[in-house]
């Protein structure tokens, strides 16, 4: 590995390691008034498009942010995170439509088997390093969605299509005002921010970055790098599977080409990287920018297949990855 | 889902032969990534865009120009070699030594880029040359196989022999092999390795240049054709060792092969999870491939 390897991605982090006790005022006033903000949106904005769009991005800022604990904090770059999605949301799926589970019941159901495939997942491959990792898990992530095409117990290519119910918060569906989805995108984003901000403060976020610079150096110190990795990758799956589950509960129809193509792995990967990888508001500030970009090109160029969105997306990738590796968060820190 | 079933053997001799043809233009595809790769330890995650690019840049000789795509090889090499060059003097020169994230990032975004950029310019249609000079089948061995195929294949085996004679005999391949083995002491050799780092993106697009110009004589062009390719390309490098440019040729043969007898024994649509899942038990039992150095 040549040496400056982890150096950049150290300085990327900085910001985050060190408490900013001088800011700290402002910054929990500013906290606040996003808070509020958040929780009064559906109550200015009465349209359900406009709600959509929110929900929407709090979804993928939930599932960037839960890739970036993985890959972030603890410098594990899978590409392969639809699995657990999908997981997620054919778990709640499968369980309401053949044994007629509650779906708040599946989405819980689904955190477990997200999680106990992400360790049969992580335990051989984190012994690969880099490149090998990221691409054993785009490998993993293509077999999953062949096996789900063509498993006829979860619907195969045709996919499943959830009962539509009168709005109950008990049944999970609130087609009148959308709002209570909202709500329930809101908290899980907030949920999971807040256990990376706890990441970040305790022994487990500082093991996590000690991996990501250095595995042998942190080996040698006495951290056990394979199980931390396994945690790692148990707590990012975990949201992400919640996710997939709210996803199939919100849409109410879940096919492999919707919950666990590459190009989902890859959009959480990009908003997290755009945004700002191994910060705490990098994912949520990409899923902010990117996701109404991507419905902004979709109205101007509706219907022409142009994908005007990935060719933005793509190009700021790139550009992001040269010339500022720690993100837009990270251009707004200097 | 269906369980093992057992063609007869002319089928069985079809479908390797067949595999075999197709594997060799998988180690051409390989070989570009794995020079790369050889080179200064980057994957190039834009590697299908690449091929894309060449297939399209095929498709149009022959649309606009009425250039057969035999005629059109050198000048898909040619555009390829240009766009490797400019990729690393634009991008890759920039995260030589960077954070692993900057360097797997910055080349996929560039595939997202291009392969948006295609769809964007040339719309997502699936399109054709529907009246190439080489077309239909040819017996080969008692089997018959498209004559396109074989074409590609021999081609590609033979832009193979002369890449692995490039590297192997010449001067400038010394050089690159020095780069690659140590660049520090290469520069103190006085070899400029900043040019071949640059050389070496050209060459190896150049590569998927030549494929790419074969493949689209009897393969459809639209902008997401490269994906499959490249996620194949990743398994042979990986299994004819990283950086291992004969190591692609076998590698390219046995995936060529596995891809054929997973679509026969197992079914049609498990052929490439047999060869995603051998990127996995090879990268697991054996990360250094088959003839790789470390």
């Amino acid at each position: 590995m040549p040496p400056g390897e982890g150096v950049e991605v150290a300085d990327a982090g900085a910001g985050v390691v060190a408490p900013p006790s001088a800011r700290t005022g402002w910054g929990t006033i500013f906290l606040a008034i996003l808070l509020v903000a958040a929780l009064a949106f559906p109550w200015v904005f009465r349209l359900p498009y406009h709600r959509d769009l929110v929900i929407r991005v709090f979804l993928y800022a939930m599932l960037a942010q839960a890739w970036n604990i993985l890959a972030g904090y603890c410098g594990q770059i899978s590409l392969g995170h639809a699995v657990f999605f999908g997981t997620g949301a054919y778990t709640s799926a499968v369980l309401q439509t053949t044994w007629g589970w509650n779906p708040w019941l599946g989405l819980l159901a689904g955190v477990p088997v997200a999680v106990a495939l992400s360790q049969v997942i992580g335990y051989p491959c984190f012994r690969l390093r880099g490149h090998y990792f990221a691409i054993a898990t785009i490998a993993i992530g293509e077999i999953v969605q062949t096996l789900a095409i063509n498993w006829e117990f979860i619907g195969g290519a045709r996919g499943l299509t959830l009962p539509f119910q009168k709005d109950s918060l008990l049944a999970f569906q609130f087609h009148t005002s959308k709002y209570p989805y909202y709500y329930v995108a809101l908290v899980l984003l907030v949920l999971c921010l807040l256990v990376s901000w706890w990441i970040e403060r305790t022994r487990l976020g500082y093991y996590f970055r000690a991996i990501r610079e250095d595995p042998e150096a942190a080996q040698s110190v006495g951290i056990p790098v394979a199980r931390y990795k396994l945690i790692a990758m148990a707590i990012s799956a975990a949201f992400v599977s919640a996710g997939g589950s709210f996803y199939a509960q919100y849409v109410l129809y879940l096919d492999p080409d919707s919950v666990l193509p590459l190009s989902l792995s890859i959009l959480i990967c990009l908003l997290a990287v755009v945004g700002g990888v191994g910060t705490l508001w990098g994912p949520l500030v990409g899923a902010a920018l990117l996701i109404p970009l991507s419905e902004f090109t979709r109205i101007q160029f509706g219907g022409t297949g142009r994908a005007v969105d990935l060719l933005i997306y793509g190009g700021l990738l790139t550009t992001v990855a040269v010339f500022q590796p720690a993100g837009l968060v990270g251009l707004l820190r200097r | 889902m269906s369980i093992f079933t057992i063609p007869s053997s002319e089928v069985l001799i079809q479908g390797i032969l067949s595999g075999i043809l197709m594997g060799f233009v998988y180690a051409l595809i390989a070989a570009g990534l794995s020079l790369i790769f050889g080179l200064m330890e980057i994957v190039n995650f834009a590697h299908g865009e690449f091929l894309m690019l060449s297939m399209y840049t095929t498709f149009w000789a022959y649309a606009l120009f009425a250039l057969d795509p035999l005629l059109s090889v050198p000048l898909s090499a040619g555009v390829l070699f240009l766009l490797g060059w400019l990729t690393y003097r634009g991008i890759i020169r920039r995260i030589l030594g960077g954070p692993m994230l900057a360097q797997i990032f910055a080349t996929f975004g560039l595939g997202i880029f291009l392969r948006a950029a295609a769809q964007f310019l040339w719309t997502p249609d699936f399109r054709q040359v529907s009246k190439a000079w080489v077309q239909g089948p040819v017996r080969i061995l008692g089997v018959s196989v498209g004559l396109p195929q074989a074409v590609a294949s021999v081609a590609c085996l033979a832009a193979f022999g002369m890449l692995y004679w490039f590297i192997t005999r010449t001067e400038t391949g010394f050089a690159l092999e020095a780069t690659a083995q140590d660049r520090q002491a290469a520069a103190l050799m006085g070899i400029n390795t900043e040019r071949m780092f640059a050389l070496g993106w050209g060459i190896g697009a150049a590569c998927v240049g030549v494929a790419g110009a074969f493949l689209a004589n009897f393969f459809y062009v639209f902008p997401h054709v490269g994906s499959l390719f490249a996620l194949i390309a990743y398994v042979t490098v990986a299994l004819g060792g990283f950086g291992s440019i004969p190591g692609s040729l076998v590698a390219g043969v046995i995936i060529g092969v596995i891809e054929v007898l997973g679509g026969l024994l197992i079914a049609p649509a498990f052929k490439y999870v047999a060869v995603f899942v051998l990127y996995l038990v090879v990268v697991l039992v054996r990360p250094q491939g088959l003839f790789g150095k470390f």
